[in-house]
């Protein structure tokens, strides 16, 4: 029996390039500092220019239709003016139990070498199945062929597809960087290091709250990051095991009764 | 039944598929033209335009078309489930009307068939869903619970396919020897040569027993099937273990309430009185009555668990399904037509009465496909994250493409009427014996 076993699990190895693995082996992470966060929205209007989003228009942003992949929610506590107001920005989790990858029917949506979770455009066949699973409400579908109105087509980023009509999608921790980065440390016989690439959002983030890297390297700023005392995960309840770590923010009690904290 | 005679019985199920008035035609260009226009004209722009032209919005994914694929799956369920307990627990009431319920069976799973390709945003690929072996070695994914319903119910549709053709095949040969012209071809192809031997019928009970035994377990697997591409998600309102019996229940419900209501027109409209009597409405309300009871405790189960589970995300769902803007009306109105109104069936003389019958269960129908369209409508518009939480009101050609879905159910069926033995001629003569000398009384 256990001869079968070893048999099978040789076979299963040989199916990847011998030392895959170990040269390739990332765990990508996101740390989203939500005490520096300030709710600005630049990384929303970066995530837009990056990855071609189209901006659909008033009637369709008034039916929840807008297509930003990464949002900020706004929760404002108590009445004026004794108001609190909390930002979160939330995008993709890249949960390593991922509820939509169990769904999709066509594998359209799997878990890739590096912990993430992958959108496969082309093979997405639109029975909304992930997007109904998803316990985030990340995921945006292209309800129509969206259409860049003349000169706004010259500035769509071409290292990224243009999505048709009926094709599920969402935030992919700007893969197409990630590809770069990984392709010329290839070339160069190493490993990514900290600093070889940014995502849109964590480049374009004033107050640096968004921090990318490999959680398995442990000299890595998200793996210093990530052992913070304020870190937790967004809805962890739920088992989803999400590769986006949040930093809570501390937040000053008004009435001056002592120091409470609070979730984002 | 004890006023037909033997010798009619061939002549009246073959009247029913020669004799067509005028009357049968306008219903059925009617319906095929409302069926066109309403749905696949409405479909045809969908599939030009885009997914876009639904009111389906971002937390609310998944609207009407789900609510009419699980209504539709639910209809089903009545004929060939019904049919093939009825036939094992060898029950004298079911012949007349079992072989027009296994029409339905099939009608509707047809109808909730297209409706999973009218909600996909690409229906042109929904090959790809099939385990087809390509060149790229893609394959699909079987933990999807989606990819369950995929082989469910197309094993479902075959199974009741061959149900309804196997308990056919003597009528067919019926049919054939008695029809001229163009039918008779036909008909002698589709008879596959039966003439009645011992060796024949014997063949033709045993392959039958095997298919009502082996259906019955598929079907209430098939609807537990269904139940799970919402139960095995983790929303609030969707995520329930008791979801798998309350659709086999529902089904059921809903599915015999169709039977109901169609035997009651379909006995009007080809004169067939004397083959369908009340004492079928008796006995099809008794069972209405109890798949009422039955649907009732399953929901209040549902709330109670919800409710005494006292989670935040739950609470709101409950909170949002019953007393909440746009849709808490409907939950009501659900509530008296599936739970208050057929307790009127307690009472024998209004079991008998064809009008309270159709009555209550055209309201059962309406009421167990507001329960579907509930259960995706007012659970997805509250899902975890507050900011994200949107209303779902459907647009017009989702409401369209619903009403159209019905017309083409009927279509289906008064073709059917037209090209198939709808009575079973075969076992209502078992039902009545041989004539036999004067004085000799069959039992």
């Amino acid at each position: 029996m256990s001869g079968i076993l070893t048999r099978l699990k040789d076979k299963l190895a040989s199916y990847r390039v011998p030392g895959y693995r170990t040269k390739f082996d990332y765990k990508w992470t996101m740390v989203v500092d939500l005490d520096r966060c300030n709710g600005c929205e630049a990384c929303v209007v970066a995530c837009y220019a990056e990855n071609n989003l189209p901006v659909v228009g008033k009637r369709d942003c008034d039916i929840s239709r807008r297509f930003s992949w990464i949002r900020i929610e706004r929760y404002v506590e108590g009445t004026y003016p004794d108001v609190k107001v909390k930002f979160i920005p939330i995008m993709c989790q890249h949960c390593d139990a991922a509820p939509c990858e169990i769904g999709c029917p066509v594998y359209a949506t799997y878990h890739n070498q590096d912990g993430l979770n992958v959108q496969v455009y082309n093979r997405c066949v639109g029975t909304f199945t992930c997007a109904t699973y998803c316990t985030y409400d990340v995921r945006r579908f292209n309800w129509f062929t969206y259409k860049w109105d003349a000169p706004l087509e010259q500035q769509l980023n071409p290292d990224v597809t243009v999505r048709e009509m009926g094709v599920m999608e969402k935030c992919t921790f700007c893969i197409q960087r990630i590809r770069v980065a990984k392709d010329t440390a290839k070339d160069e016989g190493r490993k990514v290091q900290e600093g070889d690439m940014k995502t849109a959002c964590e480049q374009s983030c004033p107050t640096d709250a968004i921090t990318f890297g490999d959680l398995n390297d442990p000299h890595s700023k998200v793996s210093k990051l990530a052992k913070s005392p304020r870190r937790y995960r967004l809805l962890e309840e739920l088992d989803t095991d999400p590769s986006v770590i949040y930093l809570k923010r501390v937040m000053e009690d008004r009435k001056g009764s002592g120091h409470g904290t609070s979730h984002g | 039944m004890d006023n037909i005679s033997y010798n009619e019985i061939n002549d009246d199920v073959v009247r029913t598929m020669t004799k067509t008035t005028w009357k049968y035609w306008a219903l059925l260009i009617f319906c095929a033209s409302m069926a066109g226009v309403l749905w696949f004209g409405a479909w045809a722009y969908q599939i030009y335009a885009g997914q876009g032209v639904t009111g389906l919005n971002t937390p609310t994914f998944w609207g009407i078309y789900l609510a009419n694929f699980v209504f539709w799956i639910g209809i089903s369920h009545s004929g060939t489930l019904l049919s093939a307990i009825l036939f094992i627990t060898a029950t004298p009431w079911r012949r007349s009307i079992y072989r027009s319920a296994e029409a339905i069976t099939f009608f509707s799973v047809l109808t909730a068939a297209v409706f999973i390709f009218v909600h996909m945003g690409r229906p042109w690929n929904f090959y790809w869903t099939m385990p087809y072996f390509t060149t790229r070695e893609l394959w699909v994914n079987f933990t999807s619970p989606i990819m369950f319903d995929v082989f469910a119910i197309s094993t479902y549709m075959t199974s009741s396919v061959i149900f309804l053709y196997f308990g056919s095949i003597p009528d067919l040969a019926a049919v054939r020897d008695k029809v001229t012209g163009w039918r008779k071809p036909v008909y002698t192809y589709l008879s596959l040569g039966w003439r009645g031997t011992d060796a024949e019928w014997h063949w033709l009970s045993k392959s039958y027993t095997f298919f009502a035994v082996f259906i019955i377990p598929l079907a209430v697997s098939v609807h537990s099937i269904v139940s799970w591409d919402f139960a095995l998600s983790t929303v609030p309102g969707l995520n329930k273990t008791i979801f798998a019996p309350y659709f086999v229940v529902g089904a059921i419900f809903s599915g015999t309430a169709a039977i109901v209501t169609l035997m009651a027109c379909y006995r009007k409209a080809m004169k067939v009185e004397k083959y369908i009597t009340l004492m079928h409405f008796d006995k099809l309300c008794m069972l209405l009555l109890v798949m009422s009871l039955l649907w009732s405790y399953i929901n209040v189960v549902e709330v109670f668990s919800g409710w005494y589970a006292n989670t935040s995300a739950e609470n709101e769902t409950l909170m949002y399904r019953m007393f909440m803007k746009p849709h808490a009306y409907m939950y009501w109105l659900m509530i008296l037509t599936n739970s208050i109104l057929p307790l009127l069936f307690i009472f024998k003389s209004l079991r008998r009465s064809i009008f309270i019958c159709i009555i209550v269960s055209i309201g059962i129908n309406v009421g167990m496909w507001i329960e579907r369209y509930l259960i995706v409508a007012t659970s997805l518009p509250r899902k975890f994250l507050p900011n994200m939480w949107h209303d779902y009101i459907p647009s017009l050609i989702e409401i369209s493409m619903t009403i159209g879905s019905i017309f083409f159910f009927v279509m289906l069926f008064l073709i059917f009427v037209k090209l198939w033995p709808s009575i079973s001629i075969y076992e209502v003569k078992e039902d009545i014996g041989i004539p036999m000398r004067k004085g000799f009384k069959r039992h």
